[in-house]
């Protein structure tokens, strides 16, 4: 399949990206499409391994070596077939996935990796182009209610896939838009809610059910969920962040990153907002070097920051890899984002002491160098410093899901890490036909994990109220 | 007493294997005399070297002499003891072997008596045949029956002799019946050697010399013969029995049937439909005609004595036996052609390597099989005297007396009448039965062609979608990508690469296709595989449709119909034919259709009734006169299930079969599920005749992207079509099997995770050894896949199923290599990491979830008493008994090649050099710290060597291309590995394409950049069980320091293969897994043929302790050995070494990419793409990394079962248990009962390798001759030496040639340093590996093989002055002489046999004469024929050139013309002016004058030195009449090797002077 020598002969070519100085213009996304021959061209590098590591490299283990080869011979639509057999929603992994596949890509070896992303990213746009994506609506129905709890890529996938399976499925969303991280998270310029609008219409009409509004626990008496439905799956996200527990945190101006970045969505999707939090003409400093981190930067910069500088606490990891002890898995190396090249100064290994400010606003962030050895922190004595600091934003990741309300209530039991225990074969809880998945099971993690989490939790669901299931995991 | 041990675990005695020395001597005249037996004893003597012995030197593996009816003798003998005899002829002398309990061997008496009184004749009286077990070896002696004589009187029913022998046939079968009926606890004492009135059988289980002073009666002066046939046996098992040994009844045999399973099958078959007017109402009496657990001759013998019995004459019921190939034959005349075409109806052929000697005590001749596989020579004197066998020089016959010396060709027979007192040869013999009826008239109104039948539309309507039809016959997309589509493009299989990782289908979680439960079986040592491609005129797709005629019909004269197609997998036309075939043929055929679907609701228990009812519906179609039965699928549909074909058919078959029906009808399967050759190969190996598959076909013509877009569908049937039959006969010639016909029914297949039960039931005869699933299973996986099909799965709405099989796919089949478990093993070995290493061997040793192994199955049993870890045996002494696979530079890259090579001697354990040579430059000491690349050129990722490492491989492989196989090599290597077979690909040959053959691999390989290099399957050395001991003996003489191993891959029956391979005096044996890798191979050999280890593994160790050889031999297993766990299972169930291929390639960078035959391997280690090589990243120190790792893994398993020493673990089979926690609903039928079986043998008997071969090398010529050429060793003076010569002087040469390569490397000395004239016949190997500096001049004749390997020196062969002979038209060497041969020149006065210069790279040979299949797969070197060539010249003949004296101007004819061009010879003052001149010196393969210029000159300058050297009368003649004979010569070109040559030549032109060129060609 694909060509036999194409890795060979042709270079990798990603899909191009605006200027830094045109895209931090807006919050639009900034890939242009590549034509359809340079993609099949990009298709014929793939080497359809003997063993695709890409295939296990991918968390949804998307068939990653024959969309390739059928792109390659522009036979798109089948393409499109085989990528969503394993992919509820490719676009947007292929917007959004930091692609451990193309970690895994045999070419990344001793070359650079197929651009299995930007196919992806490409096969997804075309068929939604062309109008290739169709609501799959169940032959028949089961007469069995789940409901599932928890709107973002888990809730989704889990949704989409018990609805086609022929179960009536409500999708409960605490906001007032379906999506979670994926709406509210993840920056416009990173990926449009349109697409996320566009799936749902798909959902409906294969039937799930948007209950918007409804907080679990608040709005909605737990009691009635365990009642009223046959099976619930908890997919509500991992949103209890970390804290940054140092003298000053208390001053206005200090924020969790969910703090600040929804709004800025809400405000690109047309809402009116009252007092939005924003970095323009201010100093900003983004504590946390990781994905979140890196959106802030960028939102930061679109707003119009005089600065953004971005601190982590762990070391600068290295700039390549060592492959031979790496390969195939997800790499420790430094990670420059898009937004980070649209301009932040970055350092690592640095410990915020305390925060100081003016009128209950802060206004400096006091820092301390560190020495990391054998994996323990130390201060180094005497470089101390300390940076102006309009805004700071923490973006330090999340620790388990939010305890009180809906989880305590149903009485869940957790892991040690404070997630919702359940196992990736049955995901069932410790309560009685209800389920959990994603990042409320397993913790903050990627998308393309939250749906893969959700697809099995379906054929779980699925199993559970039938006795098997055909939906593939 | 019986001692030979019964069934037992995997041993099974039936599996035994033999061939061996046969010989007769015969007095033309008929005149009898006692000197006739002596000289048939000396023959047998001096066959000895062609027999073997066993774990005790004095046991024999049997021989014995069939004389005539020695009325002189018996007649005064019988007086004294009171028997009086009849007139000679009108009484029969039974041999019998009685039971030594005396109630046992009375009953016997009184049973044979009572048979002989029943059928109408009477007992004269017994007679005590003397005998004197003195000297025999104490097993015998336990196993040595009472031998009685019985003498019948002809009673008044039998008018006349012939009636007389044939009711003594008759009579002896019932015996025999009856004694079995008996069923005594020591029946199987109980044999009738012989029980004729003409013909008197001495044999047993005794050493060949024995047999004269055993049987007493053979030295009485009375006892006289006219003929004496002999037969010395080599069993592969140590437990010969008495009757086993040869000669039977009629024949001696040297060779193999190895279509046994379905000859036996078909004469059963025929028992209804066979009728004689001889035999009338006897015929009954003699069922069970062939008795199960015979050896193949034992059963052949029993044909051939119904054939006779029946009315056939013995020579031509031996053609009815063993057909000359005549269906590709276009050279053959017309009538003898349809003499057997008529015959080819009657019966299957039996086939297989046979040299045949058969006699009914008044004739005695010969006959050989149709592709020459053996060797029998025979000679002829002037007082009347033949002597025949299987070499020449086992009897001092005067030379003056000869008047002929020949061979049997391929196919032809050889008559001796002793009543006529003459000789009648192959041409007279078939031209009179040839004559003898109209058999074109017959076949012309007897014959219908399919193919030439009206054509009939035919469609198969289906209410089902072609994807749901797909999914219910399991088809996955994989089908498609790896299978359908290559076929269609290209009309060949795919080809694929690396190893089997997959589980077996018993173990797959996934429902499998019936198919996948059956494995290929193949020919290994015992008999070879055969060339399909090369040697296609001796194959044959030929299927018979239908009823066949009655075999013993032979007074017929209105021949029934026939129906005939040229290959089995029929198109729709042709089935619309075959279901309109009552009209087509007049009413002669009725097809009618079974359907073999059966209701759904039904569910998988109603598979077994359904096939009940279709028995029924088959028996009484038949009954009713159906004639061809088609049993289709094409019914099915969501409510309607299909029995599988295979069962189906098999089924079947066997029910008609077991009802004697079976030749009443044809069976033609009309099948969906057909797709991969190896299911074609199935449903004909279980009995059918023709295969219609739709479903394939359907998908043809819906292959999508999968094929090439400008193919129409009729073009991809057409091409599809092509590549099964192609794939078909390399299936059947793999086993050695060459025609459809005897394939048909031959089961050559063992399964492997199917029941018993249901095996017995349904594929009776089949092998089945570790138990598994029986019909419910099986019906249940039907079901399911039924129900995926025709279901809702949304996954499966639009899609087929990924497969999964032949790459790793998620949601496909599982692998045992997956991303995971390469990536940790990786990651261990760069940072030798022990951690990571553990994770890696969990992966792979826990198969709780997934089942993937056998061994994954087994439990290790720990000791009650573990010992602390520090107690067991160091790593550093276990990683020796660790070896690197045979990957070939060529298959694997220089740096992939030399890092394997620097890690197995840091560790003091092996690596292989694989096929393909190694680098001379590799044999240096490494004496300080450097660069690989200061020692070998060639290296592109250069890396760090040290003071002390060595980049010489160990093992050097010597595999069926021989190619740089030089003498030096072979004196470079601490191991020399006979490649018998390979996992991925057992039975076949290879191919390197001549783009992969740079100029570094020609070099090493010693052939020509460019030119394409072709492995043959088989060695053409070794045909059979003594052949290989002939290569062992040659390879330790040449290197008296290199152990000798022999590489089998598992099947059922490798244990007595191993045995005979011990027997043979290998000094290693590896038995290696089916799941072996490959650089390339077709995919349904990596996935179909063999079994894993652990089956062949169990079966060897069993088999050679029970035969107590083990002491002897080191077994190696090799196969997906990946972690100490591994190596554990292997060393309890029986192995001292290990061989490791896959994972050390995996720690050297492989990521399975399984594209090693494409060149494109990313990681640089299987390609010689230079810039893919750059990428190559492994180092030794990871796989020293490695295997450390595994050993600790091991020592840590040793401490927990107790072990302190690597030796107590060998062979512990009681530590193993099958897991306890087997629930799979498959995998929980296992039993594993008979691989864990452990012999119960004294306790002194070794379990583990702990002895020495004696290899017998003292005895060698060579002593003598390298202690008289000491001078010339030692100080390069030149030495003239002189000897006597025998044919038990073998390999004559070879361990003098060993002696100056050691000293003077391949380079050798100047030409003729060591002189040496012989004088007298030459045993088997003459000169082979001789060494440049030696000259063997041998005055008489060679035998087999001379010149193998020859390595430079110069060998001449003429026969003595004083033999009468022309030489130019008689014998003067054997069969496959040169083979391998490198350089050096050979000059034989008189005709060579077949293949002459097989595979030679270099070397000039002269010879007057060759047989058929000259010049095979010659790469190099010149070849002058200064007479007649035998058919299929220059076969795979990709370099070197012939020049063929064709007088008759028909040389055209028997040229394989595939790879070659005819040219004439250019004059030579035409080629000067055109090319400027040239030297004339020749040696070296790279001769840039073939090119032209110099073509004459050559020629003659070599016809010059033929007349110096031999004093060849012809090369007189044609010298001095130069003018006359020059245009009657044609030079034979090879097209590649021109090409090459000139590419070649035209680079030496830009870097050096024309003239130069010349020089240094």
């Amino acid at each position: 399949m694909g060509k036999v020598t194409g890795f060979m002969e042709i270079a990798r070519h990603d899909l191009p990206a605006l200027p830094v100085e045109e895209r931090v213009r807006s919050f639009r996304e900034f890939y242009l499409p590549l034509s359809d021959a340079e993609m099949a061209k990009q298709g014929a590098r793939c080497m359809d391994c003997g063993i695709p590591f890409c295939q296990t490299g991918c968390p949804i283990n998307n068939i990653i070596p024959d969309w390739n080869d059928l792109v390659y011979r522009q036979n798109w639509r089948e393409a499109l077939d085989v990528l969503h057999s394993t992919n509820n929603f490719p676009e947007f992994t292929g917007r959004i996935c930091p692609a451990p596949c193309e970690a895994a890509c045999t070419l990344n070896i001793n070359d650079d990796p197929v651009t299995i992303k930007s196919i992806e990213h490409t096969i997804i746009d075309k068929g939604w182009e062309m109008g290739w994506v169709l609501p799959q609506i169940p032959a028949r129905k089961t007469g069995k209610r789940v409901a599932v709890v928890g709107s973002g890529p888990a809730g989704m996938a889990c949704s989409q896939q018990l609805a086609r399976a022929g179960h009536d499925v409500v999708l409960f969303e605490k906001n007032d838009r379906i999506g979670g991280l994926l709406r509210y998270g993840i920056p416009d310029f990173k990926m449009e809610k349109h697409h996320i609008d566009r799936r749902m219409a798909q959902m409906r009409s294969e039937g799930v059910e948007f209950r918007v509004n409804q907080h679990v626990g608040v709005d909605f008496p737990v009691k009635k969920l365990l009642e009223e439905f046959d099976a619930a799956v908890l997919t509500g996200g991992s949103e209890h962040p970390r804290e940054l527990p140092v003298p000053g945190r208390e001053l206005r101006g200090i924020h969790f990153a969910m703090e600040f970045l929804p709004l800025q969505n809400q405000v690109n999707a047309g809402d009116k907002i009252t007092g939005q939090i924003t970095a323009k003409d201010k100093h900003v400093v983004v504590i946390g070097g990781g994905d979140t981190g890196s959106d802030c930067i960028g939102t930061s910069i679109r707003q119009g920051a005089i600065t953004v500088t971005n601190f982590e606490l762990l070391p600068q990891p290295p700039l390549e890899e060592n492959k031979p002890l790496t390969w195939p898995d997800w790499p420790m190396k430094l990670r420059t984002s898009s937004s980070h090249e649209e301009g932040c100064y970055r350092d690592f290994s640095i410990a915020t002491r305390r925060f100081s400010g003016v009128k209950g606003h802060v206004t400096t962030l006091h820092a301390v160098r560190l020495e990391w050895k054998d994996g323990k922190m130390q201060e180094i004595p005497g470089t101390e410093f300390e940076i102006k600091a309009d805004l700071v934003l923490l973006a330090m990741g999340y620790l388990h899901p939010v305890h009180e309300g809906m989880l305590n209530q149903l009485g869940v039991e957790y892991d040690t890490r404070g997630n919702v225990k359940a196992d990736t074969i049955r995901y069932q809880t410790s309560i009685p036909k209800v389920f959990s998945a994603g990042d409320m099971r397993r913790g903050q993690s990627l998308v393309v994990w939250a749906i893969r989490e959700g697809r099995q939790a379906a054929h779980a669901v699925d199993d559970f109220l039938i006795g098997s299931s055909d939906l593939p995991r | 007493m019986n001692l030979a041990p019964v069934k037992q675990g995997l041993y099974d005695p039936a599996r035994e294997h033999d061939a061996c020395g046969v010989g007769f001597i015969a007095h033309i005249k008929g005149n009898k005399s006692h000197t006739i037996i002596a000289q048939g004893l000396q023959i047998l003597n001096n066959l000895t070297h062609r027999g073997a012995t066993g774990w005790d030197p004095l046991l024999g593996d049997g021989a014995g002499i069939l004389i005539q009816t020695p009325d002189a003798f018996l007649r005064p003998v019988c007086r004294e003891i009171g028997v009086s005899l009849s007139a000679p002829g009108s009484y029969g002398v039974g041999m019998v072997f009685l039971p030594r309990v005396p109630e046992s061997r009375a009953a016997c008496e009184r049973v044979t008596e009572q048979m002989i009184a029943e059928e109408g004749q009477s007992v004269l009286g017994w007679r005590d045949v003397p005998t004197n077990n003195q000297g025999i070896s104490q097993d015998a002696k336990l196993q040595e029956p009472i031998i009685r004589q019985i003498f019948v009187n002809r009673g008044d029913s039998c008018p006349d002799q012939d009636r007389f022998e044939r009711k003594l046939f008759v009579i002896r079968k019932r015996i025999e019946h009856a004694v079995r009926a008996l069923r005594l606890s020591d029946g199987k004492m109980f044999y009738i050697p012989s029980l004729s009135s003409r013909t008197l059988v001495y044999k047993g289980m005794l050493l060949a010399h024995q047999v004269g002073t055993y049987y007493l009666d053979l030295q009485d002066e009375r006892l006289v013969s006219a003929l004496a046939l002999v037969h010395q046996r080599f069993s592969t098992n140590t437990f010969p029995t008495w009757e086993l040994a040869h000669p039977f009844r009629m024949v001696a045999h040297n060779g193999e049937i190895n279509t046994l399973r379905g000859n036996i099958n078909w004469m059963a078959a025929r028992r209804q439909a066979m009728q004689s007017a001889l035999l009338g109402e006897d015929l009954e009496k003699l069922w069970p005609l062939i008795i199960e657990g015979q050896s193949d001759t034992a059963c052949f013998d029993n044909a051939l004595e119904l054939l006779v019995a029946g009315g056939y004459s013995l020579a031509h019921a031996m053609m009815l036996l063993i057909p000359e190939a005549w269906a590709g034959n276009p050279l053959m005349d017309e009538r003898r052609r349809a003499f057997y075409e008529y015959q080819a109806a009657l019966m299957e052929p039996w086939d297989g390597p046979a040299a045949v000697a058969f006699t009914d005590g008044r004739q005695i001749g010969a006959t050989l099989d149709r592709n020459g596989l053996r060797p029998a020579r025979y000679l002829i004197t002037d007082d009347d005297l033949v002597v025949m066998a299987s070499e020449m020089g086992v009897l001092d016959v005067p030379q003056n007396k000869i008047v002929k010396k020949w061979r049997l060709q391929p196919g032809k027979t050889f008559l001796i009448d002793l009543e006529a007192g003459r000789i009648i040869d192959d041409a007279e013999l078939k031209e009179q039965l040839s004559a003898a009826k109209h058999y074109r008239a017959w076949i012309n109104q007897s014959k219908l062609a399919l193919e030439e039948l009206p054509a009939q539309e035919y469609h198969i309507e289906s209410k089902a979608s072609l994807l749901d039809r797909q999914q219910a016959f399991g088809y996955t997309q994989e089908d498609l990508k790896f299978i359908l589509a290559p076929m269609a493009a290209v009309g060949e299989e795919a080809v694929g690469s690396m190893g089997n990782d997959s589980p077996l289908a018993v173990l797959s979680d996934r429902p499998k296709p019936l198919y996948q439960y059956f494995k290929q079986m193949f020919a290994q040592v015992t008999n070879p595989p055969i060339d399909s491609i090369r040697e296609e005129s001796v194959m044959s797709l030929v299927t018979f449709i239908g009823p066949r005629p009655n075999l013993l019909g032979i007074e017929v004269t209105e021949p029934g119909a026939r129906l005939e197609a040229k290959q089995p997998v029929l198109s729709a036309e042709d089935m619309g034919k075959i279901l309109h075939i009552a009209e087509l043929s007049d009413g002669a055929f009725r097809s009618c259709t079974l359907s073999i679907c059966y209701p759904a609701a039904q569910g998988a228990t109603g598979m077994e009734t359904a096939l009940e009812i279709l028995y029924h519906k088959a028996e009484k179609a038949v009954r009713d006169g159906c004639n061809i039965l088609v049993l289709s699928d094409r019914d099915i549909a969501p409510d309607s299930i299909a029995i599988p074909a295979l069962l189906a058919t098999s089924a079947v078959h066997h029910h008609l079969v077991r009802k004697g029906l079976r030749t009443s009808t044809g069976l033609v399967i009309e099948t969906g599920s057909a797709r991969e050759v190896h299911q074609y190969a199935l449903l004909a190996g279980y009995g059918a005749e023709a295969i219609h598959p739709y479903l394939a076909y359907e998908t043809l013509a819906h292959l999508g992207d999968f094929a090439p877009k400008d193919l129409g569908y009729k073009e991809a049937v057409k091409r599809y079509t092509k590549a099964i039959n192609k794939g078909l006969l390399k299936v059947m010639s793999k086993m050695g099997i060459s025609t459809y016909q005897s394939y048909c029914g031959a089961q050559i297949f063992e399964a492997v995770g199917l029941n018993t039960a249901f095996v017995q039931k349904y594929f009776t005869g089949t092998a089945s050894q570790v138990e598994g699933i029986g019909i419910l299973e099986v019906a249940e996986e039907t079901v399911r896949t039924h129900k995926l099909a025709f279901g809702d799965h949304p996954l499966f709405r639009n899609a087929l199923d990924p497969g999964g099989e032949y790459a790793y796919r998620v949601r496909g089949e599982e692998h045992m290599w997956t991303p995971e478990s390469i990536a940790k093993l990786q990651h261990a070995a760069r940072a030798n990491n022990s951690r990571t290493y553990r994770e890696y061997a969990k992966l792979i040793n826990e198969q709780s979830k997934h089942l993937m192994t056998l061994r994954g199955l087994f439990e290790i049993k720990e000791s009650s008493n573990p010992i602390p870890i520090e107690e067991v045996e160091p790593a550093k002494e276990i990683v020796k008994r660790f070896s690197t696979g045979a990957m070939s530079l060529g298959s694997i890259s220089q740096e992939a090649h030399t890092t394997l090579a620097i890690a197995m001697n840091r560790i003091k354990g092996k690596s292989n050099t694989g096929e393909g040579g190694e680098d001379p430059q590799r044999y240096r000491e490494i004496r300080a710290d450097g660069m690989l690349a200061d020692y070998v050129q060639s290296v592109l990722v250069d890396i760090p060597v040290k003071a002390g490492d060595s980049l010489r491989s160990a093992i050097k492989q010597v595999a069926s291309g021989r190619f740089g196989v030089t003498t030096e090599y072979l004196v470079n290597a601490d191991q020399l590995q006979i490649k018998i077979a390979q996992g991925a690909k057992p039975g076949e040959g290879g191919q390197l394409p001549g783009h992969k053959v740079s100029a570094y691999i020609a070099q090493v390989r010693h052939t020509v950049p460019g030119v394409g290099l072709i492995s043959p399957p088989p060695h053409h050395d070794i045909y059979s069980i003594e052949d290989i001991a002939q290569l062992i003996h040659d390879l330790k003489n040449v290197n008296p320091g290199a152990s000798v191993s022999v590489k089998l891959v598992s099947e059922v029956g490798v244990g007595t293969v191993a045995a005979g391979v011990c027997k043979a005096k290998s000094d290693y044996v590896t038995i290696a897994g089916h799941d072996g890798g490959t650089g390339a191979s077709p995919w349904s050999s990596i996935k179909h043929a063999g079994t894993p280890w652990e089956l062949g593994l169990a079966e060897t160790q069993q088999t050679l302790v029970l035969n107590r050889l083990r002491g002897r031999i080191t077994v190696q297993a090799d196969g997906q050995m990946k972690t100490g766990r591994d190596v554990v299972v292997g060393a309890l169930l029986g192995a001292d070494e290990f061989g490791f291929s896959t994972a050390p390639l995996v720690v050297e960078g492989c990521i399975m990419m399984r594209k090693c035959h494409l060149n494109t391997c990313p990681v640089g280690v299987a390609t010689q793409d230079p810039e893919l090589r750059k990428k190559f990243t492994g180092q030794p120190e990871h796989v020293v990394n490695y295997f450390f790792f595994v050993a600790e893994e091991v020592r840590e398993y040793m401490a927990r079962m107790g072990f302190r020493t690597f030796n107590e673990m060998i062979g512990r089979s009681d530590m193993l248990d099958t897991k306890k926690a087997v629930d799979h609903w498959k995998a929980k039928g296992l039993d594993f009962t008979k691989i864990f079986h452990r012999p119960d043998v004294p306790a002194e008997v070794a379990r583990y390798h702990c002895e020495k071969q004696n290899h017998g090398l003292e005895k060698a010529l060579d002593h003598k001759l390298i202690a008289e050429a000491k001078a010339a060793l030692e100080h390069r003076q030149p030495v003239a030496i002189e000897s006597p010569i025998r044919n038990t002087n073998r390999v004559v040469g070879a361990m003098l040639s060993g002696e100056v390569a050691k000293r003077f490397g391949h380079q050798g000395l100047p030409d003729d340093t060591i002189y040496i004239k012989l004088k007298g016949t030459a045993g088997q190997s003459f000169g082979a590996f001789l060494a440049r500096g030696i000259t063997l001049e041998l005055v008489g004749e060679g035998n087999d093989y001379v010149g193998k390997g020859l390595s430079g020196g110069r060998l001449m062969i003429y026969p003595p002055a004083d033999c009468p002979i022309v030489p130019e038209h008689n014998i003067i060497v054997g069969n496959v002489v040169l083979y391998g041969a490198i350089s050096g020149e050979s000059y034989f006065r008189g005709v060579a046999g077949e293949r002459f210069a097989v595979r030679n790279s270099g070397a000039i040979a002269v010879v007057e004469g060759v047989g058929d299949h000259g010049c095979e797969y010659m790469t190099g070197g010149t070849v002058v024929i200064l007479g007649y060539t035998g058919r299929n010249f220059a076969a795979g003949m990709s370099g070197g050139v012939a020049f063929v004296l064709d007088e008759e101007g028909d040389f055209e004819r028997r040229c394989n013309l595939a790879m070659v061009e005819l040219e004439a010879v250019p004059e030579e003052a035409q080629a000067m002016e055109e090319l400027g001149g040239g030297s004339l010196e020749s040696h070296g393969r790279v001769n840039v004058k073939q090119l032209g210029q110099s073509d004459e000159r050559l020629l003659r300058v070599l016809i010059q030195k033929h007349l110096h050297y031999t004093g060849s009368q012809r090369a007189k003649e044609i010298l001095e009449h130069w003018q006359k004979y020059l245009p009657k010569f044609v030079k034979v070109m090879p097209t590649e090797y021109r090409r090459a040559l000139k590419e070649m030549a035209a680079a030496q032109e830009q870097a050096h002077p024309k003239v130069e060129i010349a020089q240094h060609g």
